[in-house]
């Protein structure tokens, strides 16, 4: 609940709407994935990170 | 007013305490866990301070993290976006430890504290500061001054990859920011991979090759022509826009287009364990030198902007100290401030300042007790180091006298030994300042070999820092300020030098490290330049005691100091890590406190 409030606050402070849906579809496909127990490798290089 | 700074999860995480606005203690993790660039939760770091300060979490009025994930998450959108359906390999990477974790990073944090230890969820406040925010506090609120300009330059932090910005009195106000991905730390990391180092790690590498490149060679102005033609596009105010068809970090797995740069300079990606060529030290020159062009901008253009007397940086461009020897000498400022851990770690001190004088508006009060020292660190008790001593059951001796000692460990360097010296509390950031450091005499031709092949086990080209008594170092060096930080480069006074002849000048890189550059040669770099540490009595009361002996032992007020550790490992922390460091190398004196080990 926290997280989503905390989404909001920042979607309405950046004013970028069109963040909304891409983020909101990447969580339900994140969901799936981190219940699929797939690993993730991270990339090496921090930017990005 | 307590409060903790975090810095963690991209590279070299740390944490530190400040108590009604003084610093009382920071460390980074890679100190504690033995993991050199540890990116982990700093939970050992945290545990320390909290002890350092005698508080418990419940106590503090916050916690605040070093970065604003949401803001970075938006940017990697941003850009995976603006370069679809290139980048989708990287994407897909990325995304399972965004989703994961790094987007609910405050119940990661507020779970990683529970190991640090119990403490009552409800009561912690948590708050997060921009990377560059936190950048710019970490060097101007632990500066002497009440007002100054402040230039941040690293390789990105949320969007911002430099900034200038003006600080007064207990504010910052940021005036100009540059954007991903155009970024100068970026630019030259791209380098610090194209010519076969490790990202994050390898830049101080590239910084050490530089001087082997040839000043005088066509090659070195037609790389420089290349950088400035092809890769980037430097403007009159330090910004700079790079050119991505040649790179690769902003949507691929690394940082340039290997064969693009093939093209444009002639030779391929060097690979780690490829022999140095010259015309890798040429390209290695040609970047530092295009650096020092952008770092000199950024700083006229801040002088420009905030009509300051004095600049304040941080980042981790900023510990470019080739760079910041040539600001200094280019006389923007009256004096220069480069916090000591300027790059990531330094972000969790520069957050813990920023809560405390921009979100909790205190008063900034400015007295030596509130400026950091250096030495934020750990400190092991006598009672501990008498126990560690019992446990370990080998002889040593034990000195009550430290002037002795020093006499003792002086007679010791002068006779060709190389001396681990471990005292008081750690230093916070990348430099061994007297506390954790290995010892040498500067005036031995042989010791440079001596030290990076038998003690360090590192690469045979890179040099050796010198420390000299701040009374001494107008006598050898041209260096017009002190610099208790190691943080600028200077040359050797040419009285110092030693004449070179031609056939010298245009040999290999090997065998121009073995000549004899100056009457202090184990730390004059090629080109004649040094990176210097200067201390006074006030700075490290036993280190500079030790300096002293050495003079009265040789007349020469310098030494050969360089951090107590070997390769890919970190600094040590504890007695136990020093001794461990003694015997696995082929040091063969070793100095904790009063006691000394011979071998």
């Amino acid at each position: 609940m926290e997280f989503l409030t905390d989404m909001i606050t920042f979607l309405l402070a950046r004013k970028k709407w069109w963040l909304a849906p891409v983020m909101i579809i990447l969580l339900l496909v994140g969901a799936l994935i981190v219940f699929g127990g797939s690993s993730a490798a991270a990339p090496f290089i921090y930017s990005i990170f | 007013m307590t409060i903790l700074g975090i810095s963690a999860f991209y590279h070299d995480s740390a944490a530190a305490i400040i108590q009604d606005g003084k610093i009382m203690a920071a460390a980074q993790e890679e100190r504690f866990s033995r993991k050199k660039n540890d990116a982990s939760f700093p939970t050992q770091a945290c545990i320390f301070c909290l002890k350092k300060a005698a508080i418990n979490i419940d106590e503090l009025e916050a916690v605040i993290f070093y970065d604003k994930p949401f803001l970075k998450f938006e940017r990697l959108l941003e850009t995976y976006y603006q370069f679809a359906p290139k980048g989708v390999r990287s994407f897909l990477k990325a995304m399972p430890i965004w989703l994961r974790e790094k987007l609910f990073l405050k119940r990661l944090i507020r779970r990683a504290l529970q190991d640090v230890q119990a403490y009552d969820k409800k009561k912690l406040t948590l708050l997060f500061s921009e990377h560059h925010l936190a950048h710019a506090a970490s060097a101007f609120f632990a500066s002497p001054f009440q007002e100054a300009a402040i230039l941040t330059i690293d390789g990105v932090g949320e969007w911002a990859t430099a900034s200038i910005g003006i600080g007064k009195g207990n504010r910052i106000k940021v005036l100009k920011e540059l954007y991903f991905p155009h970024s100068v730390g970026l630019l030259y990391s791209a380098f610090t991979y194209f010519l076969g180092f490790k990202v994050n790690e390898g830049e101080y590498k590239l910084m050490g090759l530089a001087p082997y490149g040839n000043p005088a060679s066509r090659a070195l102005q037609q790389y420089k022509k290349t950088i400035l033609d092809k890769l980037i596009d430097l403007k009159e105010d330090g910004s700079l826009w790079l050119n991505q068809k040649y790179f690769n970090y902003a949507k691929g797995l690394t940082m340039v287009k290997d064969q693009q740069w093939e093209k444009l300079f002639g030779f391929p990606k060097r690979k780690k364990d490829d022999p140095i060529q010259q015309y890798h030290c040429d390209l290695a020159l040609a970047i530092q030198q295009v650096m020092e062009m952008v770092v000199l901008k950024l700083a006229k253009e801040a002088k420009k902007c905030t009509g300051a007397r004095y600049l304040c940086m941080a980042g981790g461009v900023a510990l470019n100290c080739v760079a910041n020897g040539k600001l200094w000498q280019a006389n923007y400022f009256e004096d220069i401030f480069i916090q000591p851990a300027a790059g990531d770690a330094g972000g969790a001190l520069g957050a813990a300042l920023a809560a405390h004088f921009i979100h909790f508006d205190n008063h900034r009060k400015i007295t030596i007790e509130n400026h950091p020292t250096q030495y934020l660190g750990p400190y092991f008790e006598k009672e501990y180091l008498r126990s560690f001593l019992k446990k370990l059951n080998t002889p040593f001796e034990k000195f009550k006298n430290f002037e002795q000692l020093c006499k003792k460990v002086s007679q010791q360097i002068a006779s060709g030994k190389v001396v681990g010296w471990f005292q008081g509390r750690m230093e916070f950031g990348p430099r061994a300042l007297g506390n954790r450091s290995i010892l040498g005499d500067p005036r031995s031709e042989t010791m440079q070999k001596t030290l990076n092949l038998k003690i360090k086990n590192r690469e045979n080209f890179r040099p050796f820092a010198p420390t000299v008594l701040e009374e001494d170092a107008g006598f050898y060096f041209n260096l017009k300020k002190p610099s208790p930080y190691m943080l600028f480069v200077a040359t050797v006074k040419k009285e110092h030098r030693k004449e070179l002849t031609e056939s010298d000048d245009s040999t290999s890189l090997l065998k121009k490290l073995a000549i004899p550059h100056s009457s202090i040669p184990a730390v004059t770099h090629v080109d004649f330049s040094a990176r210097i540490q200067t201390v006074t009595e006030k700075d490290n009361p036993r280190f500079w005691q030790l300096l002293c002996a050495f003079k009265q032992e040789t007349g020469c007020g310098v030494l050969i100091n360089t951090s107590f550790n070997v390769k890919d490992e970190p600094i040590v922390c504890t007695p136990e890590d020093a001794y461990r460091c003694f015997i696995k190398t082929e040091m063969d004196v070793l100095v904790i406190g009063d006691f000394m080990f011979l071998k």
